[in-house]
């Protein structure tokens, strides 16, 4: 391929870059002020590089170091406009608390572009410079109100555990490096097509320890209540969706691509950590009362599931998971979008306790919220429950009914915690007027909602063959 | 008349989004009027399409009929059809429905706009799952009916509420997620998840043990079977009458609709396999919660536990495999459908008065309210089984089933009979014979027009059925007798 072809086929990510480069310039010189155009132009940016990812050309560059397929086109376009909705959140909040500064649609752009970079991964060295670029922003949009003791535990806890992860991604890469002689996930497939050794192994298991940890799948979890808990609200938002989507493609990546013949010994990893993320989110989040905590659990248990489809180990498990990911982003975005709308007295409500009663005092969130507790419950026709029917029917064509059955028993247990927050909001008398909540997050939140239900349900004729298209390009059968 | 099913199915979810519009845009202090008489008149639209269905209904032809077929993405259609076995299953929803309605009218004063919402949208789940003849649409609609009733129970309900609706969810999902795990691999193993395509596959016998068994945890909790019947008495006490009606008329049968619709059919080695099981239970369930329905004190949890005894039968003929067991099982459901929704009208009638449902409070209402007593004493006598009402017909059918099959449990379930006439008429006699001893009750009033017209449908229905029994089989002759052809070819013997 000729360098401009590379770079076409990079087009994408070349747009991100180049608008972040612009943008910090004016933001540089327009300062503080400056922050609402530059938000708008992140945003113009994001849905660019979506665009681009949708029509430009697709093919393997830089040397098999950037691959550009269905599979990354797909969750680009999922990631780049989540990452835009999530400036519509944000932005107006960070007004709002005053704590509006112009770095913070710039740092949402540098994560997207690590982002895309992770799906595009072709070599360990890609992989580790996505996964570092978008985690690096991530540190700093969690701490991103300096001022607030909280957000700056969350920031520093957030780093260091992930700084730890990195370790262990690093070293399982270099083990693999070291062992398969290549960085190239090609090269890798070959060597281990002609024998896995116990090295190259044991590089796979510290390279799945390490993503499983950049996706919060237990028992690499404990940073993630944390984090959520002490994080602005509308930064939450973003970082539950997209980076989410983004580590469980470059799981996809990285084992469908890099592993292909060691399918039996990924797998056997992934069940496990599978098994115990749902039954630990399940089963840790019954005890929680703050509802960004309740909503970490919430995801642990979410990754879990998600994990169940690429453990199938099947093309039609990775499909699964593309498309349980992605109504999955869709309901938490539309959940912390509601979140960030209420506030009472001018402080944010967070608890079960400030959500009391809460349909007499605003139907319209409590309903929405009522809409993404029982999607996330999997509670048909909502649009989790169409996530939950890919993965485990994956699963049971792959002959994993029992975990299907302990994933499906867990979302029972999980019930009990969603139906806590619908009872909370529905039976229980009011505890006073809420402030006025903001259009921005409200619309977000009723966009969500209404695709969680009924829009989903005529989507799903679209997304269905465009997942299966996406999921066709990892090679498995 | 394609799309006729499409139509009642989504004609209570029309009417559900009318209250919202007129919840908006409508003057505020009109909402509850309003919402009420658009309710009742979208119910009463159902209740006539839904007769146009029966009237349209060819008895002779034991398929499915007026069947609706829209492609919707990876391998799952939306399929409706209706055959012998759904389509009085279908009538009695609708039927049930306006009559809850008018219950509702006076007696619920708060949110009354939700209410109706939540009752319509209930009316549409129950309708569309008789009706779906896809697994996933299927499972849509039975797991659905979950939510609205999970908020009539938790808002409308009584001082435990919150418990009860708790126990009520989660006790029927834990069940129901099972099915979808055996759903989601029948649609592995089968390559469809049409319902008619799937009665014509041939599981092999391993796996249709464990199939039965996933579709048995799920529709055992909803039936109720002993002993995961637990649930049930603290819902029908908590929830709003019409919730009660709607919960023993509609829901439980659900449970039979599914036995009698996917685990006949599909898995008939698996039935055989565990009809003993099945008979066992259904004893006990005759048996025991008799004797518990016995000792109650509060008049609801009394008719809930012969709920659960009377559906003992429903089970019991069910699996008796022959004619008159499946024939009596779902002419019970619908006669219980029937008592059972009036039987807890009639303790609404006294609660909404008195607001207690203690039968040490009441006595001697004879005097006071002679109209009430004579309508309690019909639906008393129903619910034991006596003779030219509905009652009689169906546990004399599901008797004779299986005493066919088991004479042990025939005549065990025999005992059952008499049981239920110690308690029922235990019952009938402490509140509304003897001598009118709590001054509190000296005002209260007989029937008035509303509740009169509420009874007056149900009286109908339990005697016509009761005398007239042929109009119940003669129609789902046909597609029993395929059933039990589809059972006969399958189980071992």
């Amino acid at each position: 391929m000729t360098f401009s072809g590379a770079l076409s086929v990079a087009l994408p990510e070349l747009i991100l870059s180049v608008g972040i480069l612009a943008l910090l310039v004016v933001g540089a010189f327009v300062g503080d002020k400056g922050t609402r155009p530059v938000a708008l132009g992140a945003g113009l940016v994001l849905v660019t590089s979506a665009a681009a990812a949708c029509f430009g050309p697709q093919g393997a560059a830089f040397n098999n170091g950037f691959v550009e397929d269905q599979a990354a086109v797909f969750a680009k376009v999922v990631i780049y406009l989540v990452s835009a909705v999530g400036l519509i959140i944000a932005e107006p909040w960070l007004k709002r608390v005053n704590g509006s500064r112009f770095e913070y649609p710039i740092l949402v752009l540098l994560a997207a572009l690590g982002m895309g970079m992770m799906v595009s991964a072709g070599n360990l060295i890609s992989l580790y410079i996505g996964v570092e670029l978008q985690s690096l922003a991530l540190y700093v949009l969690a701490a991103f109100r300096r001022d607030d003791p909280r957000a700056s535990e969350a920031g520093l806890k957030y780093f260091i555990l992930g700084a730890l992860s990195s370790g262990i991604l690093l070293y399982g890469a270099s083990l693999i490096y070291g062992f398969a002689g290549s960085t190239r996930f090609t090269d890798i497939a070959a060597a281990v097509q002609s024998g896995a050794g116990t090295g190259l192994i044991f590089g796979l298991v510290f390279l799945i320890c390490g993503i499983a940890f950049k996706v919060s799948a237990a028992p690499f979890h404990m940073w993630t209540p944390d984090v959520y808990e002490g994080a602005p609200t509308a930064v939450v938002a973003f970082l539950t969706a997209g980076p989410k989507l983004a580590g469980m493609v470059l799981f996809a990546r990285a084992l469908a691509n890099g592993f292909p013949g060691a399918v039996e010994q990924w797998r056997q990893v992934l069940i496990a950590i599978a098994l115990i993320s749902m039954l630990w989110g399940a089963f840790a989040g019954l005890a929680q009362t703050n509802l960004k905590r309740l909503w970490a659990y919430s995801s642990i248990a979410n990754v879990g599931y998600a994990l169940v489809g690429l453990a199938s180990g099947t093309q039609e498990g990775v499909q699964a998971m593309l498309v349980f990911m992605t109504l999955y982003i869709i309901d938490v975005t539309g959940f912390f979008a509601c979140l960030v709308a209420l506030s009472r007295d001018g402080r944010p409500m967070e608890t079960f306790e400030d959500m009391a009663g809460l349909f007499k005092e605003r139907p319209g969130v409590a309903a929405a919220m009522t809409i993404f507790s029982l999607s996330a419950l999997g509670m048909p026709p909502f649009s989790g429950f169409w996530g939950k029917v890919y993965v485990f029917k994956a699963a049971a064509a792959a002959n994993l009914q029992w975990l299907a059955a302990i994933g499906l028993l867990s979302s029972v247990v999980a019930a009990f915690y969603y139906l806590r927050l619908i009872k909370t909001m529905w039976f229980d008398p009011t505890r006073g007027t809420t402030d006025a909540s903001p259009l921005d997050a409200r619309g977000v939140a009723f966009v969500a909602a209404a695709f969680s239900f009924p829009v989903v349900m005529p989507a799903l004729a679209l997304i269905d063959p465009l997942s299966k298209a996406a999921a066709s390009a990892f090679g498995l059968n | 008349m394609t799309g006729i099913l499409s139509l009642t199915t989504f004609a209570p979810l029309i009417g559900a989004l009318l209250i919202l519009a007129f919840k908006q845009f409508a003057p505020k202090s009109d909402v509850a009027r309003n919402a009420r008489w658009i309710a009742l008149l979208t119910t009463l639209v159902t209740l006539a399409l839904s007769i146009l269905v029966v009237a349209g209904f060819d008895t002779s032809q034991p398929g499915m009929q007026f069947t609706e077929n829209l492609p919707w993405f990876g391998g799952v259609s939306y399929r409706m059809g209706v055959d012998g076995i759904s389509v009085l299953l279908v009538l009695l929803t609708a039927f049930l429905m306006p009559l809850s309605i008018v219950a509702s009218w006076a007696p619920i004063k708060d949110r009354v706009a939700e209410y109706m919402i939540a009752f319509l949208v209930l009316e549409t789940l129950m309708i569309g799952a008789f009706l779906a003849m896809d697994l996933i649409v299927f499972y849509i609609f039975f797991e659905g009916t979950l939510v609205p009733m999970f908020l009539i129970i938790g808002i409308w309900g009584g001082k435990n509420r919150v418990y009860a609706a708790y126990k009520f969810f989660l006790y029927t999902l834990a069940g129901s997620v099972l099915m979808l795990a055996a759903i989601l691999t029948m649609a592995g193993i089968a390559g469809t998840t049409s319902i008619p395509e799937l009665m014509a596959y041939h599981f092999a016998p391993g796996v249709q043990i464990w199939l039965w068994l996933a579709f048995f945890a799920s529709f055992a909790v909803k039936m109720p079977m002993w002993p995961v019947h637990t649930w049930l008495p603290d819902a029908h006490v908590e929830a709003p009458t019409a919730g009660s009606v709607i919960l023993a008329g509609v829901l439980l049968k659900l449970g039979g609709y599914g036995f009698l619709r996917f685990s006949l059919p599909m898995f008939p080695y698996a039935s055989a396999y565990f009809t003993p099981l099945v008979f066992a239970l259904s004893v006990i369930a005759i048996i025991y919660t008799s004797l518990v329905a016995f000792r109650q004190t509060d008049m609801k949890k009394l008719i809930a536990y012969s709920s659960v005894a009377h559906m003992g039968f429903v089970t019991m003929g069910i699996f008796s495999g022959n004619i008159q067991g499946i024939q009596g099982a779902l002419f019970q459901m619908l006669s219980h459908g029937v008592i059972s929704g009036a039987l807890f009208l009639c303790v609404g009638v006294v609660y909404d008065r008195m607001h207690t449902r203690e039968i040490a409070f009441y006595g001697g209402l004879v005097t006071r309210m002679p109209w009430y007593a004579a309508t309690f004493l019909l639906f008393t006598m129903g619910n034991v089984g006596l003779p030219g009402t509905s009652g009689f017909v169906g546990e004399f059918l599901t008797m004779t089933g299986a005493y066919g099959v088991s004479t042990t449990t025939a005549l065990f379930a025999a005992t059952g009979v008499i049981l239920s006439a110690v308690y029922a008429l235990t019952l009938y006699r402490r509140v509304v014979f003897g001598e009118m001893v709590n001054p509190k009750l000296a005002a209260i009033t007989d029937l008035d027009w509303r509740e009169v017209a509420t009874f007056a449908p149900l009286i109908a229905g339990a005697l016509i059925l009761g005398v007239y029994p042929h109009l119940v089989t003669d129609v789902t002759a046909s597609s029993v007798n395929r059933l039990i052809d589809l059972w006969r070819a399958g189980a071992p013997g």
